[in-house]
């Protein structure tokens, strides 16, 4: 697919197909939706994402919400059934939000069901509160760092905050967004299902408690995760607490213990140190941050970890934690991970376990239609499709993010709700995980996406390909500069031989927001060779990966499918 | 500027370049030790890797302690004001002993780490690091002082850093650690102790439960430093540098803590039976090479307390004491002790084994003890662990003056300044030389006129002909 920018491409079949479409259903033109939470644009959706996009262009405006009852039936080849939705949705967080947008877009009658609240995890509890607070901890951690601010010529007096006001500030965030959300979904014409969902047998889900059953051509499981928590650990939800409680800040102690050190311990241990919070990380592999490339994380520790108040236990396990009570602290008792013998115990005034998610799946009715989950995971095929105990596909039936395990990430549920809607609606998609990309909003931001520099060394031994790694640095680069936040890395990691973008890795100011650059390339299959040619505007930061990609060696006889760069 | 990250990048030839043409003992200087046994144990220094950089970080050790080196090798990354850079080593070896830890931070031409040519001699290097410990501002630990030197010593404040004292005394108050089982510290309040080098065992918590936080060892800290005027003090130093502007007269002030433990000091002097014994030393050798290793941060002081320290090899009495009016104590170290007025009172830095450490570590080691002072960081092996003291005030122009001993030990020597001076020469001419007068007082219960006599004509020696001192 080296022919990606290229415009000349004629989506004449699949046009046709879709014009027939959309024209059958005339009334009620309905605008353009834009509203996106946490989704993924569905361009950055597969390799032919351009003709598809070619092929709405027709469609948008002609969208029609009545009469659907009988496309579905229409279209279920010869045996007529009448069902309520075209597509179901359990779960209205991220990921059925996505999938309920595109299906509306699509032409689909869609309904979508919540136990709980509009918005799910990532709104309610999850990365929007979570920003909020971190939009706090970045200006605190400016304000704080005279050294930073002398450099620049500030003068500021001493920083203070309200912890109340910044509780309030993530929680006024997450209502917003929820009512966006809820809003954009009713103003398309999406049935909002008040309770819980249950799946009675094929095409077939019980509502809450009350009798009502709602019948649908397809229904996409999408109920999500709740915080995962070992067992041994006692979480009273004041001083042994999970994401869903920090978030709401009631409380910022002087000394926390987080478990775990991935995205959501490293973004809660920010916010804790700037708000002047002390921060023990208690880690269970040999090393802190171990889904981060290394490199990353070996600097990521330098600058995040180790000249902040932070200290750490790596290679145990937290095996008991009992909550504050009688005047005692919280007690935390570590074992060695390796050999089991205790270590240490620590007392501390809270703890925050963030050692994960757990898939919410619990009371889906998954037993009605033979389908065992596994450690509570949905078990789906690479189109999402749900698989019973015995193997085979389960007709109509999908499952995305969070409850399938694949990707935990809000983005990756609606790439993959947008990737079943196409399906049913007659077009094969495989989405590619590999092109998601995965950030954490820590100051200054890590982002990735596709392999680690491990990962991609392994998997060239088994293929037989050459790996290389470019490096920039954001010391570099004049914006990061200005900004006077140098401190910063860029990686880049690819093939040689044909200039494929295997994996792209960001530790510096803005990561989150660069990283795009890099897995929409992925994405449309964009090779090192073409995208070194794109121009950046100067001076931005953005030019960090424009000289990443500069930086790499293409072997000269890898093609590339622009020549020159041609004024369109 | 990706290229500067490659890793198998070399720093810079320009740098290299430099760095080779520093005449040798400066990069990587070959470190013979008296027992001329050391002499294939070379430091890896921090290099200057742009003209602006005057401290370098370590981002990682690319090789441990124990890896074999090749000549070109990449060993270390370093981060300058600029970027990382890899430095290699000019020499094949085994890097035996690193000194400062990644993340740790070192000054332009201090050492990070020892290079042993053989693996036969690494354990010796890394001896070597540990008794020399490094000018880096690292939160490593800091090389501990060898417990049997520190129980020597004649120090009255409390000795922080033995390996031999239980750190169960002072823990057992905190409720939180189970009877002083363990230390409870909040994160912070550790990584300071470390920077700080304040002994956690030894701080009382004031915390939650007792939790030692943040501000107790800030606390601890400074209290180490007021300390420090329970240390040895030498009389003679101590009114000239103080003089501040700003005095209200006709007041009285109390004396800060410092001044009150330098009178007491002063007070206890007096049991001691003192003597003087001066001496007129020729400095031009000295001064000929004081300007010629000046620009590799060699000091005057440095070069003093080495001359004296080396003399003193030779006079072990003179490094002796007397606690109790009925021995002689031999000090198996030689620690100078230079007097340094700050800040309204005095203190004594002491260059620990100062016979044995060369001049450039020496030199290194006396501006980090002079920054610690002025930062009030100084632990108390850091000032109370002499065994002589030297107290110069040549740089005022002093021509000559006696000082008052520092109770515990058995000699200070006040250093006049060097002075162009007619002199006769042994053939019968007048010549012009740079003299300086020295002046020894020293406890006559230990000490006699003549032990004072002999070390003083060796110490002349030395300075008259001091190409001993840079070996």
């Amino acid at each position: 697919m080296q022919s990606s920018l290229s415009l000349s491409v004629s989506p004449n079949t699949s046009l046709g197909i879709h014009r027939s479409n959309c024209n059958a259903f005339q009334s009620l033109p309905l605008k353009p939706i834009n509203l996106r939470f946490c989704g993924l644009r569905r361009e950055v959706l597969g390799f032919s994402a351009l003709k598809q996009s070619d092929s709405h262009r027709v469609c948008l405006p002609t969208r029609a919400r009545s009469k659907k009852v009988v496309s579905a039936s229409l279209s279920d080849n010869g045996t007529p059934k009448s069902f309520d939705y075209d597509l179901l949705i359990i779960g209205a967080g991220v990921g059925g939000h996505g999938a309920a947008l595109h299906a509306v877009e699509k032409g689909l009658k869609t309904a979508i069901v919540e136990g709980d609240v509009v918005g799910g995890t990532c709104v309610n509890r999850g990365c929007v509160p979570s920003k909020a607070l971190l939009a706090v901890s970045g200006r605190m951690r400016e304000l704080q760092s005279e050294h930073h601010l002398k450099a620049l010529g500030l003068q500021v007096a001493a920083a203070g905050y309200d912890r109340q006001g910044v509780a309030d500030h993530a929680n006024n965030l997450a209502s917003k967004i929820r009512n966006n959300l809820t809003n954009s979904m009713k103003a398309l014409g999406v049935d909002i299902l008040t309770g819980f969902g249950t799946i009675l047998g094929p095409q077939k889900v019980k509502v809450g408690s009350s009798d009502k059953v709602v019948t649908a051509k397809n229904i996409i499981i999408a109920t999500g995760s709740v915080p995962f928590v070992p067992k041994g650990i006692e979480v009273d939800g004041k001083t042994v607490i999970t994401s869903d409680h920090a978030l709401k800040l009631e409380s910022v102690p002087d000394w926390i213990a987080i478990v775990g050190s991935g995205y959501i311990g490293l973004e809660f241990s920010d916010v804790y140190t700037a708000l002047g919070s002390e921060v023990t990380f208690i880690e269970a592999l040999d090393q802190l941050m171990p889904g981060f490339d290394p490199e990353i994380g070996k600097l990521a520790q330098r600058v995040l970890i180790n000249p902040r108040k932070i200290d750490y236990h790596t290679g145990v396990f937290a095996t008991k934690i009992t909550p504050a009570k009688d005047g005692k602290p919280v007690t935390i008792e570590l074992i060695d991970a390796k050999t089991k013998e205790p270590k240490d115990t620590l007392e501390v005034d809270a703890a925050l376990i963030a050692t994960g998610r757990a898939p919410f799946t619990q009371g889906l009715g998954l037993e009605n239609i033979k389908v065992a989950t596994q450690r509570g995971f949905v078990p789906v095929d690479e189109r999402m499709r749900v698989i019973d105990s015995n193997g085979n596909l389960v007709p109509h039936l999908y499952c995305i993010g969070d409850a399938n395990g694949k990707m935990m990430l809000a983005h990756a549920a609606s790439a993959q709700g947008i990737s079943v809607v196409e399906q049913v609606t007659g077009r094969d998609h495989v989405l590619n995980h590999l092109s998601i990309p995965a950030a954490c909003f820590t100051h200054p931001e890590i982002s990735m996406v596709g392999l680690t520099e491990p990962q991609a060394r392994e998997k060239a031994e088994k293929e037989g390909f050459e790996v290389s790694i470019a490096k920039t640095s954001f010391k570099a680069n004049t914006k990061a500069l200005a900004e006077n936040e140098g401190e910063g890395l860029a990686k880049l990691i690819y093939r040689p031989d044909n200039g494929e973008i295997l994996g792209v890795h960001i530790f510096g100011l803005h990561a989150a927001d660069l990283i795009h650059e890099a897995s929409n390339a992925i994405a449309l299959g964009t090779r090192i060779q073409d995208i070194k040619l794109a121009v950046h505007a100067h001076p931005t930061l953005s030019e960090v990966l424009d000289e990443l990609f500069k930086s790499a060696k293409v072997s000269d006889h890898a093609s590339s499918s622009v020549s020159d760069p041609v004024a369109v | 500027m990706a290229h500067l990250l490659n890793t198998s990048f070399i720093p810079s030839s320009q740098t290299l370049r430099r760095n080779r043409n520093f005449p040798a003992g400066v990069g990587i200087s070959g470190r013979r030790s008296r027992a001329q046994v050391q002499a294939k144990i070379r430091e890896i220094f921090m290099p200057a890797l742009s003209s602006t950089m005057t401290e370098g970080k370590i981002v990682s050790w690319v090789k441990s302690e124990g890896d074999k080196l090749s000549k070109g090798e990449s060993v270390v990354v370093v981060e300058s004001d600029k970027a990382d850079m890899d430095v290699e080593t000019f020499y094949d070896g085994y890097l035996a002993a690193i000194m400062v830890e990644e993340g740790g931070v070192a000054n332009v031409g201090s050492a990070i780490a020892l290079l042993a040519e053989t693996e036969s001699e690494i354990a010796e290097a890394k001896a070597k690091a540990n008794s020399s410990s490094s000018s880096a501002a690292t939160p490593s630990p800091a090389p501990e002082p060898q417990p049997g030197k520190i129980a020597e010593n004649v120090g009255s404040a409390p000795v922080t850093q033995t390996v031999k004292t239980p750190p169960v005394a002072v823990a057992s108050t905190h409720p939180a650690s189970e009877e002083g089982r363990r230390i409870v510290a909040s994160p912070y309040a550790k990584k300071l102790a470390k920077e700080l080098k304040v002994d956690l065992a030894r701080v009382v918590g004031s915390g939650p439960l007792g939790r030692i936080v943040a501000k107790d060892v800030e606390a601890a800290a400074s209290s180490a430093v007021e300390a420090a005027a329970t240390a040895t003090v030498s009389a003679a130093a101590g009114g000239a540098a103080t003089v501040a502007p700003g005095i209200e007269l006709g007041t009285v002030v109390p004396f800060t803590t410092m001044q009150g433990a330098v009178s007491r000091n002063m007070v206890e002097s007096l049991s001691v039976p003192t003597f003087r014994v001066g001496y007129t030393i020729t400095t031009d050798a000295l001064d000929a090479l004081y300007k010629k290793v000046k620009s590799k941060g060699v000091t005057m002081t440095a070069l003093l307390a080495k001359a004296t320290a080396l003399a003193l090899v030779k006079h072990p009495v003179v490094n002796s004491s007397c606690r109790d009016g009925q021995s002689f104590t031999y000090n198996s170290s030689i620690n100078i002790a230079v007097a340094v007025a700050i800040d309204g009172g005095l203190i004594t830095p002491v260059l620990q084994d100062a016979d044995k450490v060369d001049i450039y570590s020496l030199s290194r080691k006396w501006k980090e003890l002079v920054d610690k002072a002025r930062a009030k960081q100084l632990q108390p092996h850091e000032y109370n662990t002499g065994t002589f003291t030297l107290s110069n005030l040549g740089m005022f122009g002093v021509d000559r003056f006696d000082a008052i001993l520092p109770p515990g030990t058995g000699a200070i020597m006040a250093v006049g300044a060097s002075q162009p001076t007619a002199v006769g020469t042994k053939d019968g001419r007048i010549g012009m030389k740079n003299q300086m007068q020295v002046n020894v007082t020293a406890d006559h219960r230990v000490i006699y006129g003549a032990d004072l006599a002999a070390f003083l004509k060796t110490l002349a020696s030395i300075v008259e002909d001091p190409k001993d001192l840079t070996f």
